[in-house]
This record gives C-alpha cells, sequence and structure tokens, in this order.
C-alpha cells in the first residue's frame, strides 16, 4: 500500500503547515499523523514558533519525535527559512518518511511555502468571513487549505467562508477538518503522503518574498522619532 | 491515487476580452477585484490592460504581483464556472457499503437512501453514529475504521474529486452551530446566495425568511442581526438556509429536538427539496415523521427498522400531547400558573 514511499536516494517528503495562531495547526497534524502512522509512516515534526510555546509536548505525547525552534525577537519567517534545511536533514538522519514543519503566521503576510515542498493553510471559520481576503502569500500560494472550527458555525457560513478561500485560491484543495474529534483528517492525510520527497533544499526558492525588514529597530532600536528610524522605512500618507 | 492537485489549463484569451464583455459573462469578478481594492472599471478596454495599470506597490498589499494576479483571476473564473455547471444536486441515490462495528465483525447490512427521504439514525450515545455521518461525509472507501464504503450513484467518486473538498456531499446542522458573522439577516441570506452563484437573489432571500418565520413562531424582521437571534429562530434560519441555498444534497441533522421549532414542518421543508435527510434523534414524534430508522450498535448497523403504518397512525396522537405540552410551555413563557385537569392530555381535543 505505501509502494509510492520507496525512495532510493536519502530524502524525506516535507509539508510546511502554516496559519494564523490558534486556528488549529497542531490539532490538524496530530489527527493527520496519527491516520498515516497507522499505515506505517515514521514521522517527523519541527515546530517553530516565536515565544515559548507547549505545542511540542502534545507532539510528544502523540509519540511524534519533535524540534522546537523558538524565533525569539527575529521574524519567525525569516528564522523559518534560515533553519527548514538544518531540519530536512535532521529529518533524514532520523530515516522520517515524512517531515512535517509547522509555523504561525503572525502578521497575516507570512509566507513560508516553498517551490516544490506541499503547502498547506490551517484558518478557522471563527476568525471571521472576510479573513480568506485578509490573508496574503500563506493563503494564496497553499496547495492545501484547511478548514478548522466548523462544528461551531452555521453550515452557509462555512459555505461562504469556503468560497471566499476560493477566491482567493482558485487551485487549492480544500477541506474542513474538525480538530476535536479528526473527522475530516482522512482526507487531509491522503494529500500529505503524496507530498514530493526532498533530499536537500539548497538552491530552491520560496514561493513568494517574505515581509521585508531592514531597519534600525530591527536591530534593537526602542526610541520612537524620526531620528530614530534608519533603513527601510515606510511611512502612511494622511494627505 | 496519484497526483491529488491536478492542474488543469487556463484560458488565457479571457485576458483578451473586452472588460464590460467579461463582467457581464463573470458577474463574480466584480467581486474578485473590489476584494482587492482594484476598480473594475477604471476605463481600460482589456483584463490584461486592467491588470497592466496596476502598481506593483497595491498588489504587493496582497501578496501579489502582475503575473500571479492573471493566472488567480483566470483560475478563479474557471473554478466559478465549474461550480455553476456542476449539478451535483443532483443524485439518484446514496450507496453505503456496509463494514464493520467496533470489534471487526462484518454489521448486519448497509443501507441505499433516496432524496426525498428522511431517515433517522439511532442508537444509544457511543454507540457510532458520529462515524456513520463521517464516513457519509468523506465518502468512505473503505478506509475509515468503520471500513464502510459510500458511493454516490453507487459509483466510487475518483481520488481527484474526492480529495480536491469540492464534492461537499453534506450539509450539517446541530444545536452546537451558532452565527458568527455580524450582519443583518438579509444581508447574511444575500452573501451566501451570492456565493452560490444563483440568479433571482431577491426572490430567494424573501423565501428563505418566510420559511424561517414559520418554523421558529416567533416572527423576526430582516434587519435583525443574525448573532442576535434566539435559539430557535437561529435554528430555522438554518434550516431554511439549508433547504434553499445549500448545493448539497444530503442533510445530516443532529438534536433539534429542543430548538423551539417546529421540528416535523422543519424536516417537512427540507424534503420538499429532494434532499436526503438524515437525523439523530430520538424524538417519538420526529422517529415517526421518518420513513426508516438505522438502528446503530457497537459501530455497526445493526437493524434498519421501517417505520410502519399503524406507527404512522399513532403520530396523529404524539402530535397532538406535542401540541397540548406547547401550550403548557406557553403558560410556563408568560408567568401563568401550570394548574390542569389530568384530562387535559388524554381527552381528545
Amino acid at each position: 500500500m505505501n509502494r509510492i514511499l520507496k525512495k532510493s536516494d536519502p530524502s524525506t517528503r516535507l509539508v510546511t503547515v502554516a496559519g494564523p495562531p490558534s486556528s488549529g495547526k497542531t490539532s490538524l497534524i496530530l489527527h493527520t499523523a496519527a491516520v498515516l502512522l497507522e499505515q506505517g509512516l515514521r514521522i517527523g515534526i519541527v515546530k517553530f514558533d516565536c515565544l515559548t510555546g507547549d505545542d511540542h509536548k502534545r507532539y510528544e505525547r502523540a509519540g511524534l519525535p519533535v524540534k522546537k525552534g523558538l524565533a525569539g525577537g527575529l521574524c519567525p519567517d525569516h528564522f523559518f527559512i534560515a533553519n527548514i534545511e538544518a531540519c530536512v536533514q535532521w529529518g533524514i538522519s532520523q530515516g522520517f518518511d515524512l517531515l512535517i514543519s509547522e509555523s504561525a503566521g503572525l502578521c497575516n503576510r507570512c509566507s513560508p511555502h516553498i517551490k516544490g515542498v506541499l503547502a498547506v493553510c490551517v484558518i478557522d471559520h471563527l476568525s471571521g468571513v472576510h479573513t480568506p481576503r485578509k490573508i496574503g502569500p500563506m493563503l494564496k500560494n497553499a496547495d492545501l487549505v484547511v478548514l478548522t472550527k466548523g462544528d461551531i458555525v452555521s453550515q452557509a457560513e462555512r459555505e461562504v467562508f469556503a468560497f471566499r478561500v476560493r477566491q482567493a485560491n482558485a487551485k487549492a484543495a480544500v477541506l474542513p477538518v474538525n480538530g476535536l474529534t479528526g473527522q475530516g483528517a482522512l482526507l487531509a492525510a491522503g494529500h500529505f503522503k503524496t507530498a514530493p520527497a526532498v533530499a536537500s533544499l539548497n538552491g530552491r526558492r520560496l514561493r513568494f518574498t517574505m515581509p521585508a525588514a531592514l531597519c534600525s529597530y530591527c536591530l534593537g532600536e526602542t526610541k520612537i522619532g524620526p531620528d530614530s528610524q534608519i533603513g527601510n522605512v515606510k511611512t502612511m500618507d494622511f494627505t | 491515487m496519484g497526483n491529488v492537485n491536478k492542474k488543469s489549463a487556463l484560458n488565457t484569451d479571457l485576458l483578451n476580452l473586452r472588460l464590460d464583455t467579461l463582467m457581464e459573462k463573470y458577474p463574480y469578478l466584480k467581486d474578485f477585484f473590489s476584494a482587492l481594492g482594484i476598480d473594475p472599471w477604471p476605463g481600460k478596454k482589456t483584463l490584461a490592460m486592467l491588470i497592466d495599470s496596476l502598481s506593483l506597490n497595491h498588489l504587493s498589499q496582497f501578496g501579489l504581483d502582475h503575473e500571479s494576479l492573471s493566472t488567480q483571476a483566470l483560475e478563479f473564473i474557471a473554478k466559478m464556472e465549474q461550480c455553476r455547471h456542476k449539478t451535483h444536486g443532483s443524485m439518484d441515490r446514496l450507496v453505503i457499503g456496509a463494514g464493520c462495528d467496533k470489534n471487526g465483525c462484518p454489521e448486519a447490512m448497509g443501507i441505499t437512501l433516496f432524496p426525498g427521504e428522511v431517515v433517522s439514525v439511532v442508537g444509544p450515545t457511543g454507540s457510532g453514529k458520529s462515524q456513520l455521518l463521517s464516513d457519509i461525509e468523506c465518502l468512505a472507501q473503505g478506509d475509515t475504521p468503520s471500513g464502510r464504503n459510500v458511493l454516490p450513484d453507487g459509483r466510487t467518486l475518483d481520488a481527484t474529486s474526492r480529495f480536491s473538498g469540492e464534492f461537499r456531499l453534506v450539509a450539517q446542522l446541530s444545536q452546537n452551530m451558532n452565527f458568527v458573522m455580524d450582519l443583518t439577516v438579509e444581508a447574511f441570506l444575500q452573501m451566501h446566495a451570492e456565493s452560490r452563484l444563483i440568479d433571482n437573489i431577491p426572490e430567494k432571500i424573501k423565501q428563505i425568511y418566510q420559511s424561517a418565520v414559520m418554523l421558529a413562531g416567533e416572527p423576526f424582521s430582516l434587519d435583525t442581526a443574525i448573532t442576535s437571534l434566539s435559539g430557535g429562530q437561529s435554528r430555522a434560519l438554518m434550516i431554511a438556509d439549508v433547504a434553499y441555498l445549500s448545493a448539497s444534497p444530503v442533510v445530516l441533522i443532529d438534536e433539534i429536538e429542543n430548538a423551539g421549532i417546529d421540528r416535523v414542518k422543519a424536516v417537512s421543508l427540507l424534503l420538499n427539496k429532494e434532499k436526503i435527510v438524515l437525523i439523530a434523534t430520538h424524538d417519538p414524534l420526529l422517529a415517526l415523521s421518518c420513513d426508516r430508522r438505522i438502528v446503530i450498535k457497537n459501530g455497526g448497523i445493526a437493524d434498519v427498522v421501517k417505520t410502519l403504518a399503524t406507527e404512522k397512525k399513532s403520530a396523529a396522537c404524539l402530535a397532538d400531547l406535542d401540541k397540548k405540552l406547547g401550550l403548557l410551555r406557553e403558560r410556563v413563557r408568560t408567568g401563568k400558573h401550570l394548574i390542569f385537569d389530568q384530562n387535559f392530555f388524554f381527552d381528545h381535543p
């Protein structure tokens, strides 16, 4: 049954999962991984966070090997892309069939998706019907969009939400998954296990540019005022 | 399972069509562009010219550039046309092939469901009702814990359609669902109707509103915010909306017995729309309004009970009792005492 997963070069299938905070990324991954573990896959997780988080413990409890990366004061996206190759090599050295990276999209302009790597975006129905329009590259460049928390909103709102997602990204698969019961995870698992295998990400490209930054505040400036803001600064127009 | 995300060829000729022709043919483009803060009528002749006229700075706010916007617009048109022409509302039957119970023993039987039929699902808590409903939702192909096969029109759905999530077979209604949008009833229905790409939207809104008020019993206006509707009114509006606007041919209803709506009328409204209606319920009146009852035991279908003609006859008596209970409920609501003659329940009206 898992013949498609056989591979010659040392490599691992890679999935990048991104989505706003508390949208249900960890729950989606746990339920999807449970389906795939059942099918005999070896799975590893990389959890990217900004400040301290306890989600890696949820993975450990589920028996999944997990590495945690904390961006601290850095833009989480930039931190992610500077470390993902090392994560892939870790995954290969551990002999995983599938490596899943989870990163929080904190500013809606996040753009962690890589060409040739299965890209998943998670959004929850409670975040409001305008959210699909507000989220940028993280949603627009995804291959699979997972909609969570649909069990507590009306059918009509689910339909409008899915429509809005298709409006932002017409080519992606759109699947509802219930993060509490795991309903829908089976279909998500079908996507995860067909993710392309990668031996190395060196030389690969992002699907879209990351949020830019290079100003005095990036380097630790805390004082406000024109004299303190140096570098890549954008100002609002009040005319 | 092959390639889950199959790419389809895009019709790039559309880029050179006149904008007014395009907008007339694909009216939803207006909404597409306004969502991106783009005026669709800037006096440009063609779609390509419109896209070219936009500044990169503007596009970058949405994580786009000229090329990706063209692609996205074309993909959007292709997807919308696909949705508009898809007739997955018309299904002749839904076959549920038998699987196993929780111990891996084959379940007693499968079942074939037909549009315009209402079937209840009964069984104790934890017996596996949700698994059956979940199997239907994901169109199980022997790959869920129950091992059942769910086959629309008796055929296996191809992997691409199944995994794309486009074929949404099931609309769900449960007591736990709430409205969360900050909109009036009218604006909400308008938004849902637009997303369904249907014609004659004002007429639809009127139908849904009138049906919802009829089910709820307590009137509300089109200007009411959906979040401030009472429990009964919300449920009524959800049911009327599913009946008239949902594309899904199957409706699953969980626990509407306490919703404070006319549940028998609700079921008949859905039936008139040629849907397959499945109700998880233990309410005798509701059960008798169903043609069949699927009995779940230990994760498997243990039996399918047909509603007998004699049972249907007792439904009238139950309806009478229900009406009387309703009168008492009304007395409680209006602060009156519940003093009544015992014969109240046993005499005929």
